[in-house]
């Protein structure tokens, strides 16, 4: 035998064990660090940039919907501004604003839904049942305008589909203020508690060089000190008529990243509030017959990061181009930044950290090659876990028997 | 084309795209953004970039590979959150036999798994770039068929 050391490589994956999504991390550890990460993805290939070039223009907005559940408004949003684009179309102002309301409730429930998942990571079974039971009532008002809880459709080339009914407002109004009130108190109870200040600050920082190298977008950026946003930058649909900041934290860590989508989280509440009372009247569509040739490029602040869509036009009724990048597509590749140099244990948050976007398996095998042990999806929860237990004691903050359950 | 004519080039590239001013509300008339297209063949592109991502620092957004038929296209789009403006480096690979262009991921990290990308379902070959292995076709597929060719039927 050579002198050749093997290094020992944990296997997350296929099937990621916590985001429940086809994504297969492989990391080589020496002991309990992270020395180097290796992704591989697209299991989960649909090839939908090759299904748009076979569907005609208005057919497009019902595939790229189905991207991604959560994103369902953002993708169609930036495809059918691209078209817009081309075809020189402008649509109605009340469409504008349908469409700011419809993104702004997409963005809300979609960080409830992380900073839930989140808490269950770490332990903190009450953040997730919290979060996840404010996010109902968010669904629901979406299902009322739309007709879905997700995968909405409501975006067309010229306008929005279903108009959301003068009745409604009310209601949406009375509604947004619950949940913002309530957000506001899980924000509070999240950001004072000195558990999750030590679990959480200083774990996967990814600096702010490094994510302008990575190119990332979003709350992963803006948690790094980039402080971009397509719906400030590059304004669309009713984002230049409303008045709200764009939240940036300088630290780079899991906490920064946190702190931005909760705060994003009572912002987004803000701005559909205004975006209520400020809608116009009118139709919201307008008729459009024929998309001449020519490109287009359309991007939206989806709830992970700017959506970009580019698409080729040759004067026929489909593109012949259309390409899609999602967000995590490029924010999934600074885990080479942020998660070496990690232990293993604050590697399952700092993964968890970007949002990469959720698919319905779940299953994974972790296996140590050098003391050949194999940790599951349990064990591994068991770690991230047994670690915020281990800082609650050093810390002295009274024992939580809820995830005990 | 010579180094200093590509050099002037960049130089008016640079004062249209910095004079750009953020706009404050969307119209009809200035359509969805500031939209730049800058058409090159396929030698320039990695100057061009450099010159975008570096001096400039404009945002590495994505890369778009496309087949046009007589000849392939990588286009590499730059975004100024600044102004708002998309600029587009549109090169053109000419030789559909063996296309092959110069990678950008020495230049930008993020621009390795698009390039992969491109690398797999176009068959476009990215010179220097560090690791092009396949990212979006399984291991199983076949060598020298590429999924968004126009000539593969859906």
């Amino acid at each position: 035998m050579t002198e050749a050391v093997r290094k020992p490589v944990l296997a997350v994956g296929p099937f990621h064990p916590l985001q429940e999504e086809m994504e297969f991390f492989q990391l080589t550890v020496d002991g309990e660090i992270v020395t180097d990460i290796d992704v591989r993805i697209s299991y989960n290939h649909r090839g939908i940039e090759k299904l748009s070039e076979g569907l005609q223009f208005d057919q497009v907005p019902f595939l790229v919907s189905r991207i991604c559940g959560i994103c369902s408004a953002s993708h169609p949003l930036a495809y059918v501004q691209a078209v817009e684009e081309i075809a020189g179309v402008e649509p109605p102002e009340r469409a504008l604003y349908v469409r700011t309301i419809i993104n702004e409730l997409e963005r809300i429930h979609s960080h409830l839904l992380w900073v839930g998942l989140a808490g269950h990571f770490i332990g903190y079974d009450t953040v997730f049942m919290w979060a996840w039971k404010y996010r109902e009532p968010v669904l629901d008002l979406l299902e009322e305008i739309t007709g879905n809880r997700n995968n909405y459709g409501n975006v067309k080339v010229g306008g929005c589909r279903e108009d959301i009914p003068d009745e409604l407002v009310p209601k949406m109004l009375k509604e947004l203020d619950a949940i913002e009130k309530k957000t506001e108190m899980l924000t509070k109870a999240v950001l004072d508690d000195p558990v999750i200040h030590a679990r959480l600050k200083g774990v996967g920082v990814l600096k702010k060089e490094d994510g302008i190298k990575f190119a990332v977008t979003g709350p992963t950026a803006r948690g790094s000190g980039i402080a971009i946003d397509v719906r400030r930058d590059d304004p669309y649909a009713a984002y230049s008529d409303l008045d709200w900041q764009v939240i940036s934290q300088p630290e780079g860590d899991v906490f920064a990243k946190a702190v931005v989508r909760l705060l994003e989280t009572i912002e987004a509440a803000k701005m559909t509030r205004q975006a209520l009372k400020k809608l116009p009247k009118g139709p919201v569509a307008v008729e459009v017959k024929e998309i001449p040739p020519g490109e287009g490029c359309g991007h939206a602040e989806a709830p992970r990061g700017e959506t970009f869509h580019y698409v080729r036009s040759d004067g026929g009724n489909r593109p012949v181009r259309h390409k899609v990048r999602a967000p995590s597509f490029v924010n999934v590749p600074s885990f080479k930044a942020s998660c070496i140099g990690e232990s293993i244990a604050d590697v399952t948050i700092t993964l968890a950290a970007v949002d990469p976007c959720y698919s319905c398996t779940e299953r994974m095998a972790v296996v140590d090659g050098r003391r050949n042990v194999i940790h599951d999806y349990a064990s591994l929860l068991q770690m991230s876990r047994a670690k915020t237990t281990r800082l609650r004691k050093e810390i002295g903050a009274p024992e939580m028997k809820l995830e005990d359950i | 084309m010579k180094q200093h004519e590509l050099d002037n080039r960049l130089s008016t590239i640079e004062d249209k795209l910095i004079r750009i001013e953020r706009r404050r509300a969307p119209s009809a008339a200035e359509g969805a953004g500031d939209r730049v297209y800058l058409l090159c063949e396929r030698e320039q592109v990695f100057e061009i970039c450099r010159f975008l991502f570096e001096d400039l620092a404009l945002r590495f957004v994505i890369s778009t590979g496309v087949d046009a038929e007589d000849c392939f296209e990588v286009l590499h789009h730059f975004a100024n959150d600044e102004s708002g403006c998309i600029a587009t480096v549109r090169a053109f690979i000419r030789d559909r036999e063996n296309p092959e262009i110069e990678s950008i991921t020495p230049l930008i990290p993020g621009a390795e798994w698009i390039e992969r990308e491109m690398h797999d379902v176009l068959g476009i070959g990215f010179k220097n770039h560090p690791n092009l292995r396949r990212l979006i076709l399984d291991d199983d597929w076949p060598e020298g068929v590429y999924p968004l060719r126009k000539e593969v039927q859906t």
